[in-house]
């Protein structure tokens, strides 16, 4: 069996504040340009110059899944996400008041709630982002990255030592 | 739909607002954006009308594939008479309001009249209403739209605002949205604060249907990979348009000292590099950011790292900053140039304008035409950093004699301070030059001259020109979608070719600003990127209209016209220095002081510079006068104009 599926890895420092991802994920999913309609958003303060791209996280004990009163919200665990089934669905917003990262959304004209499905595991959020704010990758490679930045300051500062240590010699 | 998107009139005097949708053969004519600003204005302004009268309309518009896949459809544009020359007034930015101002279902704002009291625009979802902006005036362009989001509860309205110097009625006062996105040029600030119209906001949740999603993402990836391939693209991403500065200086293609030198020395504290440096010392080692839909992300994101602004955040410094407060005033720290880019975005000022018109001031202070007493005291010569920020200042609040003098622009504070200051002014059509010295490139001169907003680069500037390309590539560029079998030559310091160079970007251009893209994503800076062609193909996918790369072209060349059509009627002359298609005499007469041995000790040649001239108007079926051809105007269909059909 395939090990468990790919995550959104996002590192909000690279985010640009484009929001390409916004416009590809609303015609990806709807045919139309509509941020409103978009399962990923930048939240921006602007006057410091901070963009952080929100999406679902695809909760393992997902609450949105708990508190959905006429079971309509699975895992799917092959893709390692959670999706809502909307032949079942009563539209009662539960998952919307319950989500702790505010990524179900409702949309007004459709009247039902949407969130990401990962593009059934080609994210175009991921696709279109050059500088790879947001990034597809497995599970287990998520903190790779953070590990590697830590070590490399170890690893500056045990150069150091050994330099510091051969100059005294 | 994109074609859906509707125009609305609003009359400030009256408060009636009337919208209209916008027929499809006005598409197949104008497309949208600034070309059918253009028919727009050309309809809507009374001839010889005051710039800053009731009378005179303010056109807001994104262009025809605004908020649609492709590439980056950021850009808003804003035309009005300007307060500046007294010709076409226009400016183009990017940010994010365009595609906010379609979403809630516009494309073009004709706004005329004049509020009895401060007002502002409130755009929601195929509505619009005037509200009171009494509580805005005053307000710096950021606090503008902090507060407006604040008022109206919805942190995600995108608003045009204008700052103090566009209530006050500064010449060059811009319009802004975000911290740094800049309508700069000809002064549509100034024209907003006429009308007491302090801000525009906008937010919309309205569906935009692309005729063909699944290929319009498809073509969309094949066209960023395309543009950020390029590696001017890559460069800019890192280092932003400071680096087009820095490559500029080098070669000696920089203004500095007004117009005395071509080069500045000494600037190692503004390079790209070490621009570059204080925004990852101050935000991180990821500062650049981006207008919507962009990955060439340019602008970068700064504090202020010493000084009385020590730790305030700001955007850019883009390359005209650079130009405003280091080359032409020749300062060279770079504290002083952080700082001036924060003041004139806050106060909502040309940067441009501002660093031009006050290189002048000082070139006139060191002559003696002007003296301590226009001043008040202040010690105006070149490289006095204080003077050059106090003086920015005393402009945007029209402080002092000088100050409120140079806030009226170059054209009118020439004829107050009198003597022989206007030969010192370094402007077309009443517009300041771009901080860039075109005496070694007389394809760029002639870009300047002949632009149809004043001097300015972003109409028809042939900048590939200067990267030598070889025949067989400018060939493949320069005859598509027209065929032209004229001579080109890969040499900048030459005459011939450059006309039909001038000729292609200006329809070029016109064409990227009908759609609401970035000139980035063209044939700008990098000439391997899209043009006619590509856009065929996007506008097609996206809205479903059908053009060929040629009637794009034609389009093009239409709206130019209708330009056109405006400068004369406000009185163009060809060879008029204020009203003209003419450069300062100190182009032809002064030969550069620096720069690189191609480029020191040159001149525009005052024959051949008339040559290039009657070669382009020939292109643009104009006659020797500038004046269009009676087959002309039929060949472009506009021969009726002003047809009042919008």
């Amino acid at each position: 069996m395939e090990p468990m599926g790919k995550v959104l890895a996002i590192s909000p420092e690279k985010c640009t504040g484009c929001r390409l991802c916004e416009l590809v994920c609303s015609v990806f999913h709807d045919g139309v340009s509509n941020a409103a309609r978009s399962r990923i958003k930048i939240m921006k303060w602007e006057s410091e110059g901070l963009y952080i791209p929100m999406s679902c996280q695809q909760c393992q004990d997902a609450p949105c899944m708990i508190v959905c009163p006429v079971k309509a919200i699975s895992r799917d665990e092959k893709l390692s996400r959670v999706m809502v089934n909307h032949d079942i669905c009563i539209g009662c917003r539960s998952c919307v008041t319950v989500c702790p990262f505010g990524a179900m959304g409702f949309n007004v004209i459709d009247r039902k709630n949407f969130k990401c499905d990962l593009c059934d595991g080609d994210p175009q959020c991921v696709r279109f982002c050059e500088i790879k704010a947001v990034d597809y990758l497995d599970a287990d490679r998520v903190s790779i990255a953070k590990k590697k930045a830590a070590a490399e300051k170890i690893t500056a500062a045990q150069r150091q030592a050994i330099a510091l240590e051969s100059e005294s010699h | 739909m994109a074609l859906n998107r509707k125009i609305a009139y609003i009359d400030l005097s009256t408060g009636k607002i009337e919208i209209k949708p916008i027929p499809l053969d006005m598409r197949r004519k104008f497309l949208g954006g600034r070309g059918l600003d253009a028919y727009l204005l050309y309809n809507h302004a009374p001839k010889g009308c005051d710039p800053l009268g009731p009378e005179n309309p303010v056109i807001v518009s994104g262009g025809i594939l605004t908020a649609t896949l492709a590439s980056a459809t950021a850009r808003t544009h804003v035309m009005a008479k300007s307060p500046l020359g007294g010709m076409l007034g226009s400016c183009n930015m990017g940010g994010f309001f365009a595609p906010e101002m379609a979403w809630a279902g516009f494309h073009h704002l004709v706004i005329k009249g004049k509020a009895e009291k401060p007002v502002y625009l409130w755009i929601k979802n195929g509505k619009i209403e005037i509200r009171d902006a009494r509580n805005l005036w005053g307000k710096t362009t950021t606090e503008t739209q902090w507060t407006v989001r604040e008022e109206l509860g919805d942190e995600d309205i995108k608003s045009l605002v204008i700052g103090p110097a566009g209530e006050n009625k500064v010449r060059f006062a811009n319009v802004m949205t975000g911290i740094k996105n800049s309508g700069g040029r000809t002064g549509m600030g100034a024209v907003m604060g006429s009308k007491n119209l302090k801000a525009i906001a906008a937010r919309g949740t309205m569906d935009i249907k692309i005729s063909y999603p699944k290929e319009a993402l498809e073509y969309n990836k094949r066209f960023i990979d395309q543009i950020t391939s390029a590696k001017v693209n890559q460069t800019q991403g890192t280092l932003g348009t400071p680096f087009i500065w820095g490559a500029t200086n080098s070669w000696g293609g920089v203004r500095c000292r007004n117009f005395q030198y071509n080069q500045q020395l000494y600037c190692d504290e503004i390079e790209p590099e070490a621009i570059d440096e204080a925004c990852a010392e101050t935000m991180g080692p990821y500062h650049m950011a981006g207008c919507f839909g962009c990955q060439v992300h340019c602008r970068a994101k700064y504090k202020i790292p010493t000084g009385p602004y020590k730790g305030v955040y700001d955007e850019g410094p883009e390359y005209t900053s650079q130009g405003a407060f280091c080359g032409e005033p020749d300062c060279t720290s770079l504290e002083t140039l952080l700082t001036g880019n924060h003041l004139v975005d806050q106060w909502g000022m040309d940067n441009l304008e501002t660093g031009s018109i006050i290189s002048w001031a000082m070139e006139l202070y060191e002559l003696g035409i002007l003296t301590s007493k226009e001043t008040d005291g202040l010690d105006l010569r070149f490289g006095n950093d204080e003077a050059l920020l106090e003086m920015t200042r005393r402009i945007a609040f029209r402080e002092g004699w000088l100050g409120n003098v140079l806030a009226e622009g170059g054209i009118i504070a020439s004829e107050k301070i009198g003597k022989n200051s206007f030969d010192y002014l370094i402007q077309v059509k009443g517009v300041s030059n771009l901080h860039s010295d075109e005496r070694a490139t007389p394809a760029l001169a002639l870009n300047i001259a002949t632009a149809s907003r004043g001097s300015d680069h972003l109409r028809s500037r042939p900048a590939i020109d200067l990267y030598h390309l070889p025949q067989e590539v400018m060939r493949k560029i320069y005859s598509n979608p027209v065929p032209y079998d004229g001579p080109l030559s890969s040499e900048h310091t030459e005459y011939i070719g450059k006309p039909w160079q001038v000729f292609w970007h200006e329809n070029c251009y016109m064409a990227v600003d009908c759609l609401g893209i970035c000139k980035y994503h063209t044939t700008f800076l990098g000439a391997t990127l899209p043009n006619f062609e590509d856009w065929s193909k996007v506008i097609y996918l996206n809205t479903g209209l059908e053009f060929t790369p040629r009637e794009i072209w034609d389009i093009a060349e239409r709206c130019n016209m209708m330009e056109r059509l405006f400068n004369l009627r406000e009185g163009l002359q060809r060879e008029d220095l204020k009203k003209g298609d003419m450069l300062n005499h100190r182009y032809f007469d002064e030969p550069t002081r620096r720069g690189a041995p191609d480029v020191v000790g040159r001149v525009i040649d005052r024959e051949k510079f008339k040559k290039m001239v009657d070669e382009l108007y020939e292109y643009k079926g104009l006659d020797k006068n500038g004046v269009p051809k009676p087959e002309t105007l039929k060949r472009l269909g506009v021969e009726k104009e002003p047809s009042r059909l919008l």
